[in-house]
C-alpha cells in the first residue's frame, strides 16, 4: 500500500508537471481600470500587471515591460474571474446512478474541452467553473475543478490541476427518489440517507483499520499477512474521514443540512460545504460554526416541494450569519450571468458591492480550497480576471474580456458567430434547441428510472 | 450579533412606510382601497415622458389626475419626493397561479390531458392564493398573462392583475388562444427523437392543425347562421379564432417555424400574436412586415443553437425591436415572474436601450392586449396599476417602496420576506438558554 502510495504519488507529481506545462500563461497590463479587487478594497484609476500567468503588481502609472501588450480599460471595471462553485458544464456524463454510494467515479475522466458552454461561461466573466457529479447519490462521485481554458483540446489542460479533491454527497428528494423509489432499495427516506452516510463511514474506518493492522504486521520480520482487498470506494470514504477532501453537499431542507453537520462532527470531519442549501437560512448559525458554509442559489425556488419554503434572502441571512456564502448556476443558462445573480442579493437583504461580489468570487474559492490561488485581485495570485463595461452588479452592465491565466479567452469585439472548436459529423446541421427554463443537469442520466414521469415535470435540481 | 440588529432595524425601518397599521402579533396587512395623494415625484408615464415634481392622485381605483399641484382633499399623502412612479409592469406571458410546486403534479393545472383543448381556461386554475404572487408583486410586476401549456392547442391564457381573492377579480380584460405551432426544433437537450421523426411530427401537427382550423372555421359560419350543432366546447372556443372574437397566441421560436406560421396566418384573417419568438431576430424583418406582434421571452436564455452567438438571447427582442417589430418581454416563468425587470435590463443593454425596453413591460404589452385604454402608461383615467421605487426598478439594488394595483395599496409583504424577518436573525440562534 505504502509503495504503491508512494508510485501513484510519483506519477501524479509528474503528470501535474506534464498537464501544468501544456498550460498556456498570458502577460499583459491593464491600465486605468477601477479594480475591484474584492479583498482589499476598490482602487480607482489603477493598473494591474499580469506576467506569466500571475498578477505581478496592482498600483498606478504601472509600465509595461518589453513585449507586454496594454489593455487600456480606461472607465471600465476589472474583477477577478468569477468561480462557479456548482456547475455541470464540460462533462460528458453527470451521474453513476447505480448505487447510493459511488465515492470510485470521477469527473476527471469525463472532462469535454469542446463544450460551447464553457465558452459561453466566458462570455459571463465565469473563468471556474466546479464540474460536479450529479445529485442522484448519497455519495457520489469526485468532481474536477475547471479552468476555462478555452480551445484547449486536451481534458487534462482545463482540469485546475492544483485544486484540491472534492466530492458530491446529496440529500433528500433525489436521492431517495433514485434508490428508494427507482430501485427499491435504501434511502427512501431522509433516516435512509443518514444511515448510508453513518454506515458508509463505518465501513471505511473498517478498512482502514484492516489496512493499518496489515501495515504494521507486514514491517516486522518474517511476517506472512495478507494484505486487505483493496477497495476505492471505501478508500476514498477513508480519505474523507481523514479530511483530504472536501465535501461538497447537494442540500436543501434545514433538518438534512442539520443531520449531516452533527454526522460529520461525531466522524471528526470538518470539510464540509452545503450545496443549494435552499433552507440553509433556517440553522444559518450551525452551518457559519461547523462548516465551510453553502453554496446558493440567488432566487431560484418552488420547482420542487423540497423547495417550497424558500427565501431569495437566504444569501443575505447565511451571510449576516457569518456562514461563507456562495452563489452558484448549477445551469448552463444561469452561469452566464453569476455577476447578475450575485447582484440580487442587494434587492434582497441589500448586502453592500463587496459582500455581493465576494460571493461569485473570493467565497466560493474558499469552499474549493483555492482561495490562496485564485478568487481576488492580489500580487501573487493567478490572473484570472474579467472586464466589465458598467459596474458589474449593475443590471446593465456587460462583460468586455475574461482571461485566464492571463490569456485572453473572450473578448466581445473579437467574438464571432461561430465558437465551436469542433463540429461533430453525427449532429444535425442546423439543430435548434429551444429554451425551457432552466438547463440543469444534476439528475441527467437517471431519467430511465423515471419513465412515468410526464416530460413537462423534468426537474433535475 | 450587533451589526446583526442594526441590520434588523434598518431593515424594519425600511418597511416603516408600509407598515403604517402597526404590525403586531397576529395581525396581517391587507390590501386597502383609498384615496392616495403621491406627493412630489418623478413620474415616468412611458406614453407622455417624464414629468419633475410632479403629484398622481389615485381613486376609486384609477389615477384620478396627474400635476405639479394637486389638492389633498382627504386624500392619504404619501411623500414621494425624490422618488419615482412608474407604471406597473406588465409580464406578455407566465404560468403564475396555474402552478404551485413544478415537480408536484397535483399542484400543476396549466397542461390539460389531449392535443386540442382550447376550451380550457387558465382564468378558471389561477390559484389567487398562489403562494408566488405576493412574491412576484414585490418586484412592481402588476399585471400578467397566464396560460395552459402542452398540446397543439391547450388552452385560453387570461390577463390577471395580481390583486383579488377571485378570478374574476384578477380578471384584467383580455383572453386569447393558445397555438403552440408545430415545431421543427427540438424541445431541449431531453428531446432524443431522430431527425427523421421530429420531421413527420411536424408534418402530423401541420395537418392537424390545418383539418381543425378549417373545422372552427365551418363550426363558426354554421353557428353564426343559426344552425344548431352538438355540443362541442373545444370546437365553440376554437371558432371564436376564426372570427375574430378571439386572438391567437402563436407559440413559435425556430426561424422556419416562424416564416410557416407567418405563411399559415396570411390568409385566416385572425388576429395573431406571436409568443416566444427566440428566433426571431433571424427573421425580424419578415415578422415587421407581416406586422405581427410579439411577445418574447425569456431573455435569459440560452440561444438556440450551439453555432450561435452567445448574445442572440439578450439582444433578440432588441434586434426584433429595430426591425420595427411591436415587441412585449415575457419570462415565461410561474415562481420567478419577479425577474421581469432584470430580463427588461439585459434586453435594453443588448441593443434594445432602456426606453424601448420599460415599453416592452408595460405599454407594449397593453396594446398588443388590447388594454391600452386601461393599461400600460401613467394617464389619467386608466387603472392606478402604478409603483414608487427610490431608483431604476430594472436594477437590483433599487427598492420599491410600494405597489398600487387597482387603486389598492399593496403590502409588501410575502412568505419570503416573513422568513427572512424571522430567521436574520435567530432566536435561539446557536444556543439554547
Amino acid at each position: 500500500m505504502k509503495k504503491a502510495n508512494y508510485f501513484l504519488a510519483a506519477l501524479l507529481g509528474l503528470s501535474i508537471q506534464f498537464a501544468s506545462a501544456q498550460v498556456k500563461k498570458g502577460s499583459i497590463l491593464i491600465k486605468n481600470a477601477t479594480v475591484l479587487t474584492i479583498t482589499e478594497g476598490t482602487l480607482e484609476n489603477s493598473d494591474v500587471l499580469v506576467q506569466d500567468g500571475i498578477i505581478k503588481k496592482v498600483g498606478q502609472n504601472l509600465n509595461a515591460p518589453n513585449g507586454v501588450t496594454t489593455i487600456d480599460a480606461t472607465g471600465k471595471f476589472l474583477m477577478p474571474g468569477i468561480i462557479d462553485a456548482h456547475s455541470h458544464l464540460g462533462l460528458d456524463v453527470v451521474n453513476e446512478a447505480t448505487a447510493p454510494i459511488v465515492a470510485e467515479v470521477r469527473m476527471k475522466d469525463v472532462v469535454n474541452p469542446y463544450e460551447v458552454g464553457i465558452y459561453r461561461a466566458l462570455a459571463g466573466g465565469v473563468t471556474i467553473s466546479h464540474a460536479m457529479h450529479g445529485s442522484a447519490n448519497v455519495i457520489g462521485g469526485q468532481n474536477a475543478t475547471l479552468k476555462h481554458r478555452w480551445g484547449s483540446t486536451d481534458p487534462a489542460d482545463i482540469i485546475m490541476q492544483d485544486a484540491p479533491r472534492t466530492i458530491k454527497f446529496a440529500l433528500g428528494e433525489n436521492p431517495t427518489r433514485v434508490h428508494g423509489r427507482g430501485n427499491n432499495i435504501q434511502p427512501r427516506t431522509r433516516m435512509g440517507v443518514e444511515a448510508i452516510l453513518r454506515n458508509g463511514f463505518n465501513e471505511a474506518i473498517q478498512y482502514q483499520k484492516a489496512w493499518d493492522s496489515y501495515n504494521s504486521e507486514s514491517s516486522k520480520k518474517g511476517n506472512s499477512a495478507m494484505p486487505p482487498v483493496n477497495n476505492e470506494r471505501l478508500q476514498i470514504l477513508s480519505d474523507i474521514l481523514n479530511d483530504k477532501i472536501i465535501i461538497h453537499c447537494h442540500s436543501y431542507r434545514a433538518d438534512e443540512i442539520y443531520m449531516l453537520i452533527n454526522v460529520a462532527r461525531d466522524f471528526g470531519i470538518t470539510k464540509l460545504v452545503f450545496q443549494h442549501t435552499n433552507e440553509g437560512f433556517k440553522v444559518a448559525p450551525e452551518i457559519a460554526e461547523y462548516t465551510m458554509g453553502a453554496s446558493v442559489f440567488a432566487d431560484w425556488w418552488a420547482y420542487k416541494f423540497e423547495v417550497y419554503y424558500s427565501t431569495a434572502y437566504n444569501a443575505a441571512i447565511l451571510t449576516e450569519n457569518g456562514a461563507i456564502t456562495s452563489i452558484n448556476s448549477d445551469d448552463a443558462e444561469l452561469i452566464r450571468h453569476l455577476y447578475h445573480e450575485a447582484a440580487k442579493t442587494q434587492r434582497y437583504g441589500g448586502m453592500t458591492d463587496e459582500q455581493a461580489l465576494a460571493m461569485i468570487t473570493i467565497n466560493p474559492a474558499k469552499q474549493l480550497g483555492i482561495s490562496d490561488k485564485v478568487g481576488s485581485i492580489e500580487e501573487g495570485k493567478q490572473a484570472d480576471l474579467v472586464i466589465f463595461e458598467g459596474h458589474p452588479l449593475s443590471s446593465y452592465t456587460v462583460p468586455q474580456m475574461t482571461f485566464v491565466d492571463g490569456v485572453k479567452y473572450f473578448d466581445i469585439k473579437e467574438d464571432e458567430d461561430d465558437q465551436r472548436l469542433k463540429v461533430a459529423p453525427t449532429e444535425m446541421v442546423d439543430a435548434v434547441m429551444i429554451y425551457e427554463g432552466h438547463d440543469s443537469r444534476c439528475m441527467q442520466d437517471t431519467e430511465h428510472l423515471f419513465e412515468t414521469t410526464n416530460s413537462l415535470f423534468q426537474l433535475n435540481y | 450579533m450587533k451589526r446583526l440588529n442594526k441590520i434588523f432595524i434598518a431593515f424594519l425601518l425600511a418597511l416603516l412606510p408600509m407598515m403604517a397599521m402597526a404590525q403586531i402579533d397576529g395581525e396581517v396587512i391587507k390590501p386597502r382601497a383609498g384615496k392616495f395623494l403621491l406627493q412630489n415625484a418623478t413620474v415616468v408615464t412611458i406614453t407622455q415622458g417624464v414629468l419633475n415634481n410632479t403629484s398622481v392622485l389615485v381613486d376609486d381605483g384609477k389615477i384620478k389626475q396627474i400635476g405639479a399641484n394637486i389638492a389633498t382633499d382627504g386624500a392619504e399623502v404619501i411623500d414621494c419626493s425624490g422618488k419615482f412612479i412608474y407604471p406597473g409592469m406588465i409580464d406578455g406571458g407566465t404560468k403564475l397561479g396555474l402552478v404551485e410546486v413544478s415537480s408536484v403534479a397535483e399542484t400543476v393545472d396549466y397542461a390539460e390531458i389531449g392535443n386540442f383543448s382550447p376550451n380550457m381556461q387558465a382564468l378558471t386554475a389561477v390559484n389567487p392564493n398562489s403562494v408566488a404572487i405576493p412574491v412576484t408583486r414585490v418586484s412592481g410586476v402588476t399585471t400578467v398573462l397566464t396560460a395552459p401549456a402542452g398540446g397543439l392547442f391547450p388552452g385560453t391564457a387570461a390577463l390577471i392583475n395580481l390583486n383579488g381573492y377571485t378570478p374574476d377579480q384578477m380578471y384584467a380584460g383580455f383572453k386569447g388562444i393558445v397555438m403552440n405551432f408545430p415545431s421543427s426544433g427540438r424541445r431541449g437537450r431531453y428531446d432524443r427523437r431522430s431527425d427523421e421523426d421530429i420531421k413527420k411530427a411536424n408534418e402530423k401537427a401541420v395537418k392537424e392543425a390545418n383539418e381543425l382550423w378549417e373545422k372552427a372555421k365551418s363550426y363558426g359560419s354554421l353557428v353564426s347562421n343559426g344552425a344548431e350543432l352538438d355540443y362541442y366546447p373545444e370546437m365553440e372556443q376554437l371558432a371564436k379564432a376564426t372570427t375574430g372574437e378571439l386572438p391567437l397566441l402563436i407559440e413559435v421560436n425556430a426561424a422556419s417555424d416562424i416564416l410557416a406560421a407567418i405563411k399559415w396566418v396570411a390568409d385566416k384573417g385572425t388576429k395573431v400574436i406571436f409568443t416566444g419568438v427566440a428566433e426571431g431576430w433571424r427573421v425580424a424583418d419578415e415578422i415587421a412586415k407581416a406586422g405581427i406582434p410579439v411577445v418574447t421571452g425569456p431573455i435569459q436564455a440560452l440561444p438556440t443553437r450551439d453555432s450561435d452567438r452567445y448574445d442572440t438571447p439578450y439582444a433578440n427582442a432588441g434586434k426584433m425591436a429595430k426591425a420595427g417589430v411591436k415587441v412585449a418581454i415575457r419570462t415565461d416563468e410561474q415562481e420567478n415572474v419577479r425577474n421581469l425587470p432584470f430580463f427588461a435590463a439585459f434586453a435594453a443593454a443588448y441593443g434594445m436601450g432602456k426606453e424601448e425596453a420599460w415599453k416592452a413591460v408595460t405599454i407594449n404589452p397593453a396594446e398588443i392586449f388590447g388594454v391600452a385604454d386601461q393599461y400600460g402608461s401613467v394617464e389619467t383615467g386608466k387603472v392606478a396599476n402604478l409603483i414608487v421605487a427610490d431608483g431604476d426598478p430594472f436594477e437590483t439594488k433599487t427598492n420599491i417602496m410600494h405597489v398600487f394595483i387597482n387603486g389598492y395599496r399593496m403590502p409588501l409583504s410575502n412568505r419570503q420576506i416573513r422568513l427572512y424577518q424571522e430567521f436574520l436573525d435567530r432566536s435561539p440562534g446557536l444556543k439554547m438558554n
